[in-house]
């Protein structure tokens, strides 16, 4: 049965999750050189056209299709077929099927928006598209069928994931470190020069792009329009709200309170929260957050010692955000809070802890091991990487013969 | 006909550009510069620690003056660009050739 509330705020949300991928786009774009600044953007806007049609023709298929095995969707739904204005039998049954399905195209866009982050400023665009196909098909529909599919394994086992800390943050997280591993440093990134962000303040409108769009990536998760829909959005604000703050602590202790440091605390709070929104009481949200500022900070600090380049930090952010988020489900969730989800270790015992951390563990070795394999298939046989002098000149001149910023002419 | 150089503090630019004016220099070309010399460059913020910046923001100012002007117009500059503090620039003074307006074609010392 349709009810009109519960639809009305998941179109609203699947519109808020579509804002996200140009807000990461700007988050993103911002961080890296001027001269690649398109070619970022590129990477993210991109895939608004091309998942936000492979979701319709196969992916929701794959991934919400009848049950095979527990792996996979059967290609029952390929096309839309049977997909209508009347709800599913087994997913958000208060809404039309449409309307689910919408809102999850719109995870899958910006799922694998997320890891573009790790590979800029030197992927060759055609490789990426290819990638991006294959790792669509291959590791997120997966994914996200092992987890909130009807008969999914990871879902049978008893994990939870609200809103996609594993499906969407330890994914993309993991697999970004793959990709950045394969790639190998940016030119200039082991002489340590300066990757000067181009832009701050084009982050901060990301930023608050992203935090807009989250609630309708949270709370919309709720897929109903009451009381845990609202309990979702507070606990989505109090982490964000929490880890800012958090971080701008911990750079000031180091040196300034920077902006980009605000900015990308509110980032790893907000994915921390992902998993946990609608398990936890609201209030949970805020020691959530402090966490995973800490965390996130100090798996950055690792990164930048370990002389990794996984560029704009998705593995410290999305992937320790990801990872601590779901496991602090199995510490803070609460069936008086939702009663499809089950007790943590302060609620009630630790099985859910252990159920959470088998979550954990499977999606983060998969994502990292399967995208390792998919991108040295791509880079074996079409190459990752752009030659020396197309990285030199950048990316958005040699991929895609534009530029950001006009010239002398007026 | 002498080229003055100079390149100063941004924030000195609307100063030395009255002063200028009032010794009868109106002409200039300005633009926006990095460079580096005894005040060497500055320590910016990552996400998480920082990195160094070793060129910083001045404004060159590119003027062409007779030679009779080229004492009073240095001294004009250095009066208001300086603050005595490591940064404040420098001036280059280079011999010109020729001059030529564009409009009218004039040559030599009348097109400056």
């Amino acid at each position: 049965m349709v009810n009109n509330g519960d639809t009305a705020w998941l179109l609203v949300s699947a519109a808020l999750v579509m804002l996200m991928t140009p807000g990461l786009a700007l988050f993103y774009g911002g961080m890296v050189r001027r001269k690649n600044v398109l070619s970022t953007i590129m990477m993210s806007f991109v895939l608004l056209g091309l998942i936000g049609t492979l979701w319709l023709l196969y992916g929701y298929s794959l991934g919400f299709g009848p049950n095979l095995g527990g792996i996979i969707g059967k290609l029952d739904f390929v096309g839309l077929r049977g997909v209508g204005q009347s709800p599913s039998d087994v997913y958000a049954t208060t809404v039309p099927q449409l309307a689910f399905m919408i809102f999850q195209a719109m995870f899958a866009v910006i799922t694998v928006a997320l890891w573009t982050g790790g590979v800029v400023e030197r992927t060759k665009f055609s490789a990426f598209l290819i990638l991006a196909v294959l790792w669509f098909t291959v590791v997120y529909c997966p994914v996200a069928h092992w987890v909130w599919g009807h008969g999914g394994w990871l879902a049978k086992l008893g994990v939870l994931d609200f809103a996609g800390g594993i499906v969407v943050h330890i994914s993309a997280g993991m697999s970004a470190l793959a990709l950045a591993l394969l790639l190998r440093p940016r030119k200039g990134f082991k002489e340590k020069e300066p990757m000067e962000p181009h832009n701050i303040p084009m982050v901060i409108m990301g930023t608050g792009l992203l935090w807009f769009g989250w609630f309708g990536f949270n709370a919309g998760s709720a897929l109903t329009s009451g009381g845990l829909a609202s309990s979702a959005f507070v606990a989505t604000n109090a982490s964000a709200a929490a880890a800012a703050l958090t971080w701008m602590v911990l750079g000031w202790i180091h040196r300034r309170p920077s902006v980009l440091g605000v900015a990308t605390g509110a980032v790893a709070g907000l994915a921390a929260v992902t998993p946990a929104a609608g398990f936890i009481p609201p209030l949970a949200g805020i020691p959530i957050g402090i966490v995973a500022a800490l965390i996130c900070y100090y798996c950055m600090v690792l990164r930048a010692k370990g002389g990794i380049d996984e560029s704009l930090d998705v593995w410290a952010v999305h992937g320790m955000g990801g990872i601590w988020g779901t496991l602090a489900v199995g510490i803070f969730a609460s069936v008086a809070v939702n009663s499809a989800g089950a007790n943590g270790l302060i609620h009630g015992s630790g099985i859910l802890l252990a159920k959470q951390l088998a979550g954990v563990a499977s999606v983060a070795v998969f994502a990292f091991a399967a995208t390792w394999v998919l991108g040295k298939i791509v880079d074996r046989t079409i190459g990752l990487r752009v030659r020396e002098d197309e990285e030199v000149v950048g990316l958005d001149i040699s991929q895609h013969g534009e530029r950001a910023y006009g010239g002398i002419s007026p | 006909m002498k080229k003055i150089e100079a390149i100063i503090r941004p924030e000195k630019l609307e100063l030395v550009r009255t002063a200028l004016a009032e010794i009868g220099v109106f002409g200039m070309t300005v633009s926006e510069v990095s460079g580096r010399g005894r005040q060497m460059g500055i320590t910016l913020q990552w996400r998480v620690g920082e990195y160094r910046v070793e060129f910083l923001p001045k404004v060159k100012i590119e003027a062409v003056v007779l030679d009779e002007d080229v004492g009073k117009t240095l001294n004009a500059i250095v009066r208001k660009a300086r603050t005595g503090d490591r940064g404040d620039g420098k001036i280059f003074v280079l011999p010109v050739d020729n001059a030529i307006r564009i409009r009218t074609g004039d040559e030599g010392e009348s097109a400056i």
